[in-house]
């Protein structure tokens, strides 16, 4: 199951709540798009606690985190 | 590239290098147990201008200052300095103007809680219990959707304008402005407003911790909730970090002095100074971040934090105005209402504000 977590210009802990979200939803595959650094560095922390992989693509002034197990 | 001071390591570095800056200022003249207090020192601003004439406390404190534009030159260095705005401002400003209200009843940050402990003002403690007990009601509040919506790029210019004021009081300070003999800037002649290290140091403190802060991400809020909300003790490193740096360095200087009786610029009604730090916790968890954080969140473009910010100045007006804060004889006369009255606000708006999300 692939999807989108858009949690672009969401301040913190926004996005870190929605990922927490999309992997307790029992989502193996999907994407987190944020508009910062920290945000990136949050998410990826987020993935990796929770025993996943994170792949982060810079595009732009945007990341887009690519989750997987 | 690796960005060092995000990692463990690197943000255990960041709370011992905050705790020995923070006592060591104490030692050079800060007030005690506030080597760097953003609450108090965003208090003695406000009455350095003049927005309340409680003559103890004020100061333009270069530290508060210093930490804005820390994290603006850092932030630009590193290509992190982003303009935005946007996200539900009026209600950030009374985010700010309730936190500060909740930190002046229990007289100070989480930073001050933290340096308070680590002076052994026991009464820090309570203190710390009700800011973990509103972060956890800020918890409840996000996982329920609680969301103050998205910001948006704005003008490179709209960033500046906070740092730029900065540097506009950090002038006023250097020059001793005075717009007639009865001021602004009004200066303490007692109390903690006339006790302060040198200001080549205060600033040179400010810039350097805005600026560890900025690449380390420290939060005293986020260090509770980040437990709270997703088990990940990372920032919490860096805040223990801190409270052991303190406590080491106040024992040798000998500024350690435990009790909770008779504790510099505190008090023991443990009530209001649980629940003075249940509102400010609560206040930055829904505001997504100390005051600490935000005024590095200021440096970094971010105009809400900006205005969380502006929001504290005005609350330190009301609550010195207004007979809400505390002082070490005790609570202020309406201090406990203001928290009842703030603890609806943060209930109301932590219910009410949802993002419809597509």
């Amino acid at each position: 199951m692939s999807s989108q977590v858009d949690a672009r210009g969401l301040s913190c802990p926004q996005p870190v709540v929605l990922t927490q979200k999309a992997i307790k939803e029992g989502k193996t595959s999907f994407e987190v798009l944020v508009s910062n650094v920290v945000s990136k560095e949050n998410v990826i922390r987020c993935v990796q606690n929770n025993k996943m992989k994170a792949e982060a693509v810079e595009d732009g002034d945007e990341f887009k985190i690519i989750v997987s197990k | 590239m690796g960005n060092f001071l995000a990692s463990r390591k690197g943000i255990i570095l960041v709370g011992l290098v905050i705790g020995v800056i923070a006592v060591t200022l104490q030692k050079l003249g800060n007030p005690a147990n506030m080597g760097i207090c953003v609450a108090c020192f965003e208090r003695d601003i406000a009455g350095s201008l003049g927005f309340h004439r409680a003559a103890v406390v004020q100061y333009m404190r270069p530290e508060i200052i210093g930490l804005v534009l820390g994290a603006f030159f850092v932030s630009i260095f590193t290509k992190e300095y982003q303009p935005r705005a946007g996200s539900s401002t009026i209600i950030r400003f009374f985010l700010g103007v309730f936190a500060m209200i909740g930190a002046l009843v229990f007289l100070g940050c989480p930073w001050r809680a933290l340096l308070r402990l680590a002076g052994g003002d026991w009464n820090a403690i309570v203190g710390i219990a009700g800011l973990a007990v509103g972060i956890g009601f800020g918890v409840l509040f996000l996982k329920n959707g609680y969301n103050l919506g998205r910001t948006y790029k704005v003008n490179k210019a709209a960033g500046w304008v906070f740092p730029a004021i900065m540097l506009g009081l950090f002038a006023m300070l250097i020059f001793q402005f005075k717009v007639s003999d009865a001021g602004p800037l009004f200066f303490s002649e007692k109390g903690p407003g006339s006790q302060f290290a040198p200001v080549a140091v205060s600033i040179a403190a400010g810039i350097f911790i805005g600026g560890i802060v900025q690449r380390s991400r420290f939060c005293t809020m986020g260090a509770i909730r980040d437990i709270i909300m997703a088990r990940d003790f990372h920032l919490m490193t860096g805040v223990i970090a801190l409270l052991v740096s303190a406590t080491l360095l106040n024992l040798v200087y000998g500024q350690f002095k435990p009790g909770f009786e008779s504790q510099p610029i505190a008090h023991t009604v443990h009530l209001w100074n649980f629940l003075g730090m249940v509102l400010a916790g609560l206040a930055f968890a829904l505001a997504g971040g100390c005051p600490g954080r935000q005024l590095i969140l200021s440096g970094e473009g971010d105009s809400d934090a900006a205005v969380f910010v502006v929001g504290m100045i005005v609350g330190a007006g009301i609550s010195h105005n207004f007979l809400l804060a505390s002082s070490p004889a005790g609570t202020g006369a309406y201090g406990p209402a203001a928290v009842v009255i703030g603890l609806l606000f943060c209930a109301v708006i932590g219910f009410t504000m949802k993002e419809k999300m597509s």
